[in-house]
């Protein structure tokens, strides 16, 4: 009971500190803290079932997250019609042939009883092959895809169907990945798997910014379709016109708001239902093997248990929400941003999330998702506030003085890891540690 | 007189960035390869700490220039370095006491270390960040080249020029120098052998009476050292940033791990099959082909294996290939479980 009472506690305080936020800055930011917030928890839970659950250390948020907002472009932009004359069915099937190739390589290495140099040396020819068939075929069409009103399009564009599909779709993509990334790297050690992980997931992203044909790279891709109404469609509409004489706030101000607060019930009503998957999950046989597993690989191993194709299926599961965690901060944006994507933002500050919430707690990683996303935000103005209390008796003419404001913002990161320290060192368990079954 | 040509391109657009580049990362990938072996952890701060020797560097080298002090077209960050260096080390000494030392003692996991190093990452950028600021510095100061392509043309009357930075040319000498001084100390000297046998076998070591915490503190001298060096002659030559830094890890940790984690030669060739892959596999062959093949034979487009763009994601794309094909590296390194 005691469990109950403090994770109540525990999100009731999270619930009033983001409704000081909107008593004293505005309930718009509140509701943009509370929907950024709650795909953060989402990403943590994606990464407390690898952890927590298994034990498995994945560094590769931030690429499948990315590979979620793909999914939005494809899913959602119309496509480009022009894209389908100049060829761009050429561009799968490059890919096919590239595919292919290291598909045999592999069987070549796998199957065939010649010894280690010749395999090396088949290989080698039959993957520089592959690749050099596959940019053949392809680079004639992507340079033509690309050079379509750039300005304006220049990539494939998507199927034109409703952006809420791209969430499960973003979901599968990542899942898909996750299951080739796992294939071959889950058979590494935690700290080689950590990095292969990271090192994959930068890849992705490269891959995003510069194939400009799928995701017009650095271009972005903006005006995404969205699952709720528009502001302005919303300013017209006679009972959102009566809600502001009640309130007595401007018009642009409580469409903006109702904007948000619809993106704010979907995505709880997935946060519940993902949250509700994994607590059976973790409940049930299948859960209680998983962390026999992460206790004694070996023992589980003796009773039967396979422990590769469990890593697989948790880190496949996983990933997916991450996945779908992505595709829903995309359509949240509005836009796809490859380069916003930093491994300081998407993976080590999910993993903070995820330590501090407690591991192996679902209800642990969402209110860490809550808290650390929260004081990411506002450690910038609450840092800019510390400096200038600390510095009020300087004159303002100071060069320290101005140095230090200038740089306050970045104080977050030194919190940031300060908090992670902390925790790491007095409560490794979290704030709501996992509970003992 | 073509095949010269060709052959002093290739000098200038890859022999000479990749051995810069190379060493810059082997010294990166020692100093991960000597925490992992003797500490036994994945030190993601290890840029980090790149980044802070980098910062003493220039707020030491800006000290210097306001009091006037020259060295004539010597760069000043070069003469501030050993200071820097003491810095760094000082830095990493107390990092170690209020951070990494509790979780040694308790004979944590390595993943658990692994995770704390990721909280000094943050903790460390912050800190950098809020001393420096986060835009771009530029810190080197006297003469810019040791040999200028126009000079070169005008020394051989060839059409292609050689241009070495004095930047190339100091990491070259300065990597050089470390490295041998590296070795000299972990094979010849008796508290390198006795470092070597603690990571060989941490309960033996303390058997024949070797104190850890002396170990530990050379290790971090060592380490701070590596750090401080490797991003001073980084910053020198590209610019300074600490954005970058960050993004410096894996390259590093891809060296490390391509030689084989735990050997210090290991860390010095994965550094160079690095950089030469990343430059030999972006690099346009279009010019070099100009030179060798008769003009008939020449195809179009700029025969590129992989953009520009990609040149980063090349080391990725190694490092993964490696952990798939021989998680060992090329010399096979030391497995920490």
């Amino acid at each position: 009971m005691q469990d109950k009472q403090h994770i109540i506690l525990l999100f009731l305080s999270m619930f009033i500190l983001i409704s000081f936020v909107g008593f004293f800055q505005s309930w718009n930011l509140a509701l943009t803290i509370f929907n950024l917030c709650i795909i953060s928890s989402i990403m943590s839970l994606g990464i407390n079932i690898q952890w927590g659950n298994a034990g498995i250390v994945n560094f590769g948020v931030m690429g499948f997250a990315a590979l979620g907002g793909l999914a939005n472009i494809i899913v959602s932009m119309p496509p480009t019609a022009k894209a389908w004359d100049a060829g761009a069915i050429f561009i799968p099937f490059g890919i096919i042939i590239f595919i292919i190739s290291i598909i045999s390589s592999i069987l070549v290495w796998l199957k065939s009883g010649l010894s280690t140099k010749k395999k090396y040396i088949i290989n080698f020819f039959l993957i520089i092959l592959g690749y050099f068939l596959m940019r053949y075929i392809i680079d004639p069409p992507i340079k033509a895809i690309e050079a379509i009103d750039p300005a304006k399009t220049g990539y494939l564009g998507g199927l034109a169907l409703p952006v809420i599909i791209s969430w499960p779709i973003g979901g599968l993509l990542a899942a898909l990945i996750a299951y080739f990334i796992g294939k071959i790297s889950l058979g590494l050690r935690s700290d080689y798997l950590a990095i292969a992980t990271l090192g994959i997931s930068e890849i992705i992203i490269y891959i995003l910014k510069n194939e400009d044909w799928l995701s017009r790279g650095v271009k972005n891709v903006n005006g995404l379709p969205r699952p709720v109404p528009y502001e302005i469609d919303l300013q017209s509409e006679p009972w959102v016109l009566e809600l502001t004489k009640f309130f007595n706030i401007p018009v642009s101000e409580i469409s903006s708001i109702i904007v948000k607060l619809s993106y704010s019930c979907i995505f709880l009503v997935i946060l519940i239902g993902i949250l509700l998957l994994l607590e059976i999950a973790q409940k049930s046989p299948w859960g209680r093997m998983m962390r026999a597993i992460r206790d004694n690989e070996v023992s589980a191993n003796a009773m039967g248990k396979d422990i590769k194709t469990r890593h697989l299926q948790v880190f496949i599961i996983g990933s997916a929400i991450i996945g779908i965690a992505g595709a829903m901060l995309t359509t949240l944006d509005g836009q796809f941003t490859p380069v916003t994507y930093q491994p300081l933002r998407f993976t080590f500050l999910i993993w903070i999330m995820v330590i501090i919430g407690g591991s192996g707690n679902n209800y642990g990683s969402i209110i860490g998702g809550f808290l650390i996303w929260f004081f990411w935000v506002q450690s910038e103005p609450l840092g800019l506030w510390f400096i200038s209390q600390i510095t009020s008796h300087i004159s303002d003419t100071n060069i320290i003085k101005s140095h230090l404001l200038e740089n306050a913002a970045h104080i977050r990161l030194m919190f940031m890891g300060t908090i992670l320290l902390i925790t790491l060192r007095f409560a490794p368990k979290g704030l709501i540690p996992e509970v003992k079954r | 007189m073509e095949i010269l040509n060709s052959f002093i391109l290739i000098a200038n657009y890859i022999i000479i960035p990749g051995l810069t580049y190379g060493s810059q990362l082997a010294l990166g990938a020692l100093g991960i390869t000597i925490v992992y072996t003797v500490l036994r952890f994945s030190n993601f701060a290890h840029g980090e700490f790149m980044s802070f020797g980098t910062m003493s560097t220039i707020l030491l080298t800006w000290v210097f220039i306001d009091s006037n002090i020259k060295f004539g077209t010597f760069p000043t960050a070069i003469i501030v370095l050993p200071l820097s260096i003491i810095f760094t080390i000082i830095y990493c000494l107390l990092i170690d006491k209020f951070v990494f030392k509790f979780y040694r003692q308790q004979k944590s996991k390595s993943v658990i270390a692994l995770i704390v190093s990721i909280g000094v990452m943050f903790f460390t950028g912050g800190l950098i960040r809020f001393i420096i600021g986060p835009g771009d510095k530029n810190f080197m100061d006297g003469e810019r080249f040791i040999l200028k392509a126009k000079d070169f043309k005008m020394l051989t009357g060839l059409n292609e020029g050689l241009t070495i930075k004095s930047t190339q040319g100091v990491t070259i000498i300065l990597s050089i120098i470390l490295v041998i001084l590296l070795f000299w100390f972990l094979n010849k000297t008796k508290t390198g052998k006795s470092m070597r046998a603690y990571s060989d076998n941490q309960e033996l070591a303390l058997l024949s009476g070797i104190n850890p915490e002396r170990i530990v503190l050379i290790t971090w001298i060592i380490t701070g050292t590596l750090a401080c060096v490797a991003g001073t002659l980084y910053g020198l030559d590209k610019s300074y940033k600490p954005f970058t830094y960050l993004h410096l890890v894996l390259p590093i940790f891809a060296a490390a791990i391509v030689g084989g984690v735990g050997n210090p030669i290991g860390a010095i060739i994965g550094g160079f099959v690095i950089s030469f892959s990343e430059l030999l596999i972006t690099f346009a062959y279009k010019k070099f082909f100009f030179y060798i093949l008769p003009d008939n034979f020449l195809p179009d487009g700029l025969l590129q294996i992989l953009s520009t763009d990609y040149k980063i994601a090349v080391s990725f794309i190694i490092l993964v290939l490696v952990l798939l094909i021989k998680p060992t590296g090329i010399y096979k390194g030391k497995i920490i479980e």
